[in-house]
């Protein structure tokens, strides 16, 4: 027990050569500083003291915590050797659970009449990512099917919009269905060639999956003008009416909250069903899957085409809300961070997702005070997220089955 | 054939055929594991499958139960509805449904799901509930999802894990974890369950245990193949055994006169002798 709560001598060697190691990383940075005009370097030395001490003083700590975890795991190990997380019930249990929604639906509720447009424009913009991480959630997260080319379904419902839009004037309303199906569509294409494929050989084909669409959107230039995009999109109309921009966007954002709530919806459901098992379980094992009588094939392919579907609905609203599509919003930077956002929220977790897209999106926008390092800082947090919680905000929550026997027979009550 | 049938039981008028293996072969590259192995499978039956390791015997499983296709050979099966089918070329999802149903030599439970829904997992190619259904949630989806639930939670009654319900299966006992293997391929409602080496790592307690369940599953009229190298559970068992050995049949008959026979004492040889006889 002792040598957990101390300082080992062992540490503090191995903290110095940590130290050591950072300030010749972030040399280069932090150190040197070229003045062009007056073409002198100007060397700040304390900078690199100031990152010796901080990594140095960083790890003794983590080094105290994680022994700390390590040990008061074991306890709980052997004082109750199995349970369902902690979050399990912090979650389930409705008294708890209640009132805090009905606060967050308030805050939600009255954000466009509390905050400035600008900061309804973020919000609008994490909605967007909470849709996506929970689409993706299905694929990756539910089903574990590693697919690192999702930007492009999201890209073909923007376009979808963007083009019917334009050349047809197909208003918002007609094109989100169309858009949705024709991502489905795409989904169930890429579906397809790589149901034979799995972990890193799916990635990479996806990955290159999502490549394609945006090289083709960027080079075929009479179907999508290329790089220069399609400008002058229609907004989300309401029955005609014609908006301000500060209605337009709050109008937007009502939006968005009303295809998060459904998407919730339907995700829950769609996981605590006969086909939500089915892809819990081919993430589990694939051939135990089979074995028991799941169609591996079927089941794959809904889970993309349904992903995909998600991305097709959030891709048309894109379009709508910045008006304007180029195929420099689909780049592989794009996928990675919905990736992140469902890795980092917990894989197949609902609420994690939406914790996941909400740190990961509103995070640098309000990182902005630390201007310069704001990503640096951004990178640390997702590090040390992974580092100290490598399964996510939220890990695997299952749903549990209260069985009682009281009339002779099975009466199922079910909790949620 | 009808040698056969004399020696299963003497009773040669209840004597229904399940399953037909003809010449069954699979070659891996130059390997041939398994080489035109015959053997007919009786209905209501407990049949164990013996042999040394690496024999062929999980490989035999694996081409039966459609995660191998086999080089050669013809699988036939008797369904319940007296209809005969070929199992060759079938994918294991729709051997699933044909009736056959297996467990794994190293244990392949859903580690990170409960228990419940390992066993609601089986239930899921006798059930219809598509993706519009599990959105809906309608009545008839509620009436499956309720009776997926209570049929699972009575197997796991029958198989005496119901104190575990809603724990991880990985987080189980490892004798608990092989039993939860025979409760979900129970649950896909098989008529020949498959069980590759169902004893493998328990203690004398739980293989007696193991024991009584399969004769209580075999009692609800379920015919049971059984791969085993634990020779007083194959001996008190089984009521017909086939030996095999570099994946050649060596020899099939009731227990005692395998006990007996001299190529099967041979194949044995090197591993403990005390054990067979
Ligand atoms: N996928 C495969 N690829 C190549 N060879 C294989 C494959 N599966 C099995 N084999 C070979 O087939 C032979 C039979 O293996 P199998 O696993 O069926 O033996 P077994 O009788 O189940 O043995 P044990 O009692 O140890 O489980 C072995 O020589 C094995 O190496
Ligand atoms: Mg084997």
């Amino acid at each position: 027990m002792s040598d957990t709560q101390v300082i080992l001598y062992r540490d503090v060697k191995k903290g110095l050569l940590v130290a050591l190691w950072f300030m010749f990383l972030t040399f280069p940075i932090m150190v040197i500083k070229v003045n062009p005009i007056d073409k002198i370097i100007i060397w700040r030395w304390q900078n690199m003291f100031l990152v010796g001490g901080a990594s140095f003083f960083l790890y003794l700590f983590s080094q105290i915590f994680l022994r700390k975890r390590k040990t008061s795991s074991q306890g709980d190990q052997a004082a109750k050797p199995s349970r369902l997380p902690f979050q399990q019930a912090l979650i389930t249990e409705s008294k708890f659970f209640i009132p805090a929604l009905c606060l967050f639906g308030l805050f939600w509720l009255s954000f466009p009449w509390l905050f400035s447009t600008y900061q309804t424009n973020i919000m609008i913009t994490a909605l967007m990512y909470v849709v996506l991480g929970l689409g993706l959630n299905i694929v990756v997260g539910v089903a574990g099917l590693l697919d690192l080319g999702y930007v492009a379904f999201y890209a073909v419902g923007a376009y979808s919009y963007a083009l019917l839009n334009t050349h047809f004037g197909l208003g918002f309303w007609t094109v989100l269905p169309i858009g949705a199906l024709l991502a489905m569509l795409f989904g169930i294409l890429l579906g397809f060639p790589v149901l034979r494929l799995r972990g890193d050989y799916l990635a990479i084909v996806t990955l290159g999956f999502g490549e394609i669409i945006r090289l083709i959107l960027e080079n075929w230039n009479e179907f999508s003008q290329g790089p220069s995009g399609i400008s002058n999109i229609a907004r989300p109309g309401f029955f005609g009416i014609d908006m301000s921009l500060d209605a337009a966007i709050s109008y937007t954002y009502y939006l968005m909250i009303c295809l998060v709530l459904a998407t919730i919806f339907i995700v829950n459901r769609l996981q605590n069903s006969r086909i939500g098992r089915a892809w819990f379980a081919l993430r589990e094992d694939e051939i135990a899957c089979q074995a028991m009588g799941i169609d591996k094939t079927k089941t794959k392919l809904t889970a993309f085409a349904l992903g995909a579907t998600w991305a097709g609905m959030v891709g048309v609203i894109f379009a709508a809300k910045t008006t304007f599509v180029n195929p420099a919003s689909f780049t592989f930077l794009e996928s990675a961070i919905i990736l992140c956002i469902v890795v980092l929220g917990g894989m197949g977790s609902i609420v994690g997702v939406i914790l996941g897209a909400l740190i990961l999106i509103l995070l640098p926008e309000y990182l902005r005070a630390f201007s310069d390092y704001r990503m640096l800082v951004f990178g640390a947090v997702l590090v040390t997220m992974m580092v100290f919680r490598p399964q996510g905000i939220i890990s695997n929550i299952r749903r549990t089955y209260a069985i009682d026997e009281d009339l002779g027979q099975n009466t199922v009550r079910q909790k949620e | 054939m009808k040698i056969w049938a004399k020696t299963l039981s003497g009773k040669k008028s209840n004597m229904e055929l399940l399953l037909e293996i003809n010449s069954l072969t699979m070659d891996f590259g130059g390997i041939r594991a398994l080489d035109h192995l015959d053997m007919q499978i009786a209905k209501g039956k407990i049949v164990a499958l013996i042999g040394p390791n690496g024999a062929g015997k999980t490989t035999f499983f694996n081409c039966l139960t459609g995660i191998y296709t086999p080089s050669g050979g013809e699988l036939i099966l008797h369904t319940r509805d007296q209809v005969v089918q070929k199992l060759n070329g079938l994918k294991p999802n729709q051997v699933t449904k044909r009736g056959l149903a297996r467990t794994f030599q190293n244990i392949r439970l859903f580690p990170s799901m409960t228990v419940l829904e390992n066993v609601m997992i089986g239930h899921h190619c006798r059930t219809k509930a598509g993706v519009l259904g599990a959105v809906f949630r309608g009545k008839k989806t509620r009436y499956e999802e309720a009776r997926i639930i209570n049929q699972s939670y009575e197997i796991l009654e029958n198989v005496g894990l119901s104190s575990f319900v809603n724990e991880f299966a990985k987080n189980l006992p490892y004798g608990a974890q092989r039993r939860l293997e025979i409760a979900r391929a129970l649950a896909t409602d098989p008529q020949l369950l498959l069980l590759d080496e169902p004893a493998a790592g328990m203690n004398p307690q739980e293989t007696d245990e193991l024991n009584e369940l399969i004769l209580k599953i075999r009692d609800q009229g379920l015919s049971i193949m059984l791969i085993e190298h634990d020779m007083r559970l194959v001996m008190s068992l089984s009521e017909y055994i086939f030996v095999m050995d570099y994946g050649k049949k060596i020899a099939e008959g009731a227990p005692e006169k395998i006990q007996n026979n001299p190529a099967v004492i041979k194949a044995y040889l090197g591993e403990d002798i005390e054990d067979v006889t």
